[in-house]
């Protein structure tokens, strides 16, 4: 039950910041309006504070475990290559993933056919993984 | 999977019970004349329904850039280990070098998609 509170919070300000529209991921690509940088701005200036504060002070979960963060270990292709990859359907399909299931509530049903092939995306990653550069 | 269950439902309910009738994103006029230069539309939604709608189904070209989008954002999401949310907040959030890095990646990706390949595609 959580969980769906969660979502439907996530996807009332993913649609209302309008971070989920198309127009928006254009106007953002192009430079002309601080509309998507003011919102992954925001969000990235309380996260920070509030993940220092979370390391920090050790902060547990309602069910009293510690809450830890794996950092990502570093690596240069993984990286580049596939934040190009998903930057450039960023681009084509106007969503990342969690807006692809915001616009098909929302009821465009466009979006459907992005979901699947992008469910078909990840299925194809996991089949050429240990021939692409990590 | 609840989590995106309940994202679609927000979505649906965003959209029908907490947004006038006919609310159309009012993006800058430069991106207005940039897409219609291209052969966009005017806005006239959220989403452009021309390429997002129903209609789009109808259409080969319209079907292909759906798929084409959906693969290479699943995919990319799965390669670079994260998404938007993932990398560009939660990673930065966390001062990660590696997030940052795969941020860098999807502006080049979605920079090149934008102006060396809409123009292309459209």
């Amino acid at each position: 039950m959580k969980f769906i509170v969660a979502g439907i919070l996530f996807g009332i300000i993913m649609f209302k910041s309008e971070a989920a529209s198309w127009y928006r991921i254009q106007e953002m690509f192009r430079f002309q309006s601080i509309h998507m940088y003011g919102i992954i701005g925001l969000a990235v200036g309380l996260g920070i504070p509030m993940t220092a504060y979370l390391k920090k002070y050790n902060v547990k979960d309602i069910s009293g475990v510690p809450i830890v963060i794996q950092p990502k270990s570093w690596s240069i292709p993984r990286y580049l290559i596939g934040g190009t990859i998903f930057g450039l359907g960023w681009a084509l399909s106007g969503a990342c993933p969690g807006p692809i299931v915001v616009n098909i509530g929302a009821g465009f049903i466009g979006y459907v056919v992005v979901l699947v092939f992008a469910l078909l995306g990840t299925f194809l990653y996991g089949l050429v993984r240990n021939k692409l550069p990590h | 999977m609840l989590f995106l269950v309940g994202t679609g439902i927000g979505g649906w309910l965003a959209a029908n019970y907490l947004s006038e009738p006919g609310y159309i994103v009012a993006i800058s006029q430069d991106t207005i004349n940039d897409l219609t230069s291209l052969g966009f539309n005017k806005p006239n939604g959220y989403v452009p329904e021309e390429h997002f709608g129903l209609v789009a189904l109808q259409s080969v070209k319209s079907f292909l850039v759906l798929a084409t989008g959906g693969l290479l954002v699943g995919f990319g999401a799965r390669y670079a280990g994260g998404c938007t949310s993932g990398h560009a907040i939660s990673g930065i959030s966390n001062l990660q070098p590696a997030s940052l890095l795969a941020v860098v990646g999807f502006f080049i990706g979605g920079l090149v998609m934008t102006h060396l390949l809409f123009p292309l595609i459209y």
